[in-house]
């Protein structure tokens, strides 16, 4: 089984989006902003892919992004960027910054699963 | 059931038993729109009058546009891999391709296609493309001609780099297809019974998912359509599950799944 962290300040996206990803049976693990997510990632608990948002206390979906970017793992999680941030300039960026693929919010079960096969976990 | 009868009048596709629950969940609001009591009144309706309009729009309510972008991406990677260079290869004099996406729904499959050639500039300079894209459906016709997709549609087959390429966010309505792209596809409303679009014939015909809303009379009916259609040395690519079972028409490619050939023996006049 594979597993996506969700990375989401919003308790909201975070259920919505536990309960389409278990359905299309994956492990979910849950992380309230970047900071959380990196310490996980760097404390071993590497997911299959992330689902990131932008805008979050504490550490942002950009700045978690450039961190995993210049940290040593040994398989980079494939990261799906997901936002209500939906013009090209910040799709742009976020690709830049090595997104995989980027989801506009809202979404549903037919867009995430869609994502996840393109970024080849699902 | 008289409607499903008058759809099948209308499209030539069979509504069967099975798909009997659409008319309930797609025509209970079409009906209460347009003040139609019952569905029996609806039958009266058209029955009676020649309200063309009326008919057209309960044609769209019932059919089922279900479509996506790169729909089975396995599909479009055969395309883009083996088909299209060995097309590229066969009209190298000419230079010139002629691709049908029958039965497009709202167009993103013929756009999908176009995306493939638009991707690859340098190859294909020089060359003519042309890519028809047809549906029965009057208002998926418009939408494709529109290349106006939802933020919902977008995110579904197509890469997030390959929209930010080929298409333009429009404020509050979604995403447009570039002109660039838009300029290789051509969309018309057509009946997949019906004699071929003009312009002569397709060097490959995609006709994916069809097939099974029709009875296997007309399945064979439209294979001949097909056949009329489709360059002696083309391909015809149906859906996962389809066959060209009951037509003499094509044969089954030796090496591409999905993928059938004229049959050699038979000679079938030029297309108008």
């Amino acid at each position: 089984m594979k597993t996506c962290l969700v990375v989401d300040d919003s308790k909201v996206i975070r259920k919505v989006a536990r309960h389409i990803l278990e359905a299309l049976h994956f492990n979910v693990e849950e992380a309230g902003d970047g900071r959380e997510a990196l310490d996980r990632c760097q404390a071993g608990k590497l997911p299959d892919v992330i689902l990131l948002d932008w805008n979050m206390p504490v550490m942002s979906g950009m700045e978690f992004l450039r961190s995993l970017g210049s940290s040593d793992f040994a398989q980079r999680p494939k990261v799906v960027f997901c936002t209500t941030e939906n013009d090209v300039a910040h799709i742009r960026a976020a690709i830049e910054a090595g997104a995989d693929e980027y989801m506009m919010k809202p979404f549903d079960r037919e867009t995430l699963e869609s994502k996840l096969q393109l970024v080849g976990v699902a | 059931m008289a409607i499903a009868r008058l759809f099948e009048q209308a499209t030539g596709q069979t509504l069967s038993q099975d798909r009997f629950w659409r008319i309930g969940t797609t025509l209970m609001p079409f009906c209460r729109a347009r003040g139609i009591d019952s569905f029996d009144q609806l039958a009266l309706t058209l029955e009676r009058s020649a309200d063309r309009e009326l008919s057209l729009d309960m044609i769209d309510a019932l059919l089922n546009n279900e479509t996506s972008f790169f729909r089975d991406a396995g599909v479009f990677a055969q395309i883009g891999q083996a088909l299209l260079p060995r097309l590229a290869a066969a009209r190298q004099r000419e230079r010139r391709l002629r691709i049908w996406s029958a039965a497009c729904s709202t167009g993103q499959e013929a756009y999908s296609l176009a995306m493939l050639f638009a991707e690859q500039g340098d190859r294909w300079a020089g060359w003519r493309i042309d890519i028809v894209g047809s549906d029965i459906s009057r208002s998926a016709v418009e939408q494709a001609r529109s290349g106006l997709y939802t933020q919902f549609e977008v995110q579904r087959g197509l890469p997030i780099r390959q929209l930010i390429a080929w298409f333009d966010p429009v404020l509050d309505q979604g995403w447009r297809v570039k002109p660039q792209l838009a300029a290789y596809v051509a969309f018309q409303r057509h009946n997949l019974l019906g004699p071929p679009p003009a312009g002569g014939r397709f060097d490959l015909i995609l006709c994916r998912n069809a097939l099974l809303y029709f009875s296997p009379e007309r399945r064979h009916q439209m294979l001949e359509g097909l056949a009329l259609a489709i360059a002696p040395d083309g391909g015809l690519l149906l859906g996962a599950g389809e066959t060209v079972q009951g037509s003499a028409r094509f044969v089954a490619d030796a090496e591409l799944p999905m993928v059938y050939r004229p049959a050699a023996s038979r000679t079938v006049p030029h297309a108008a």
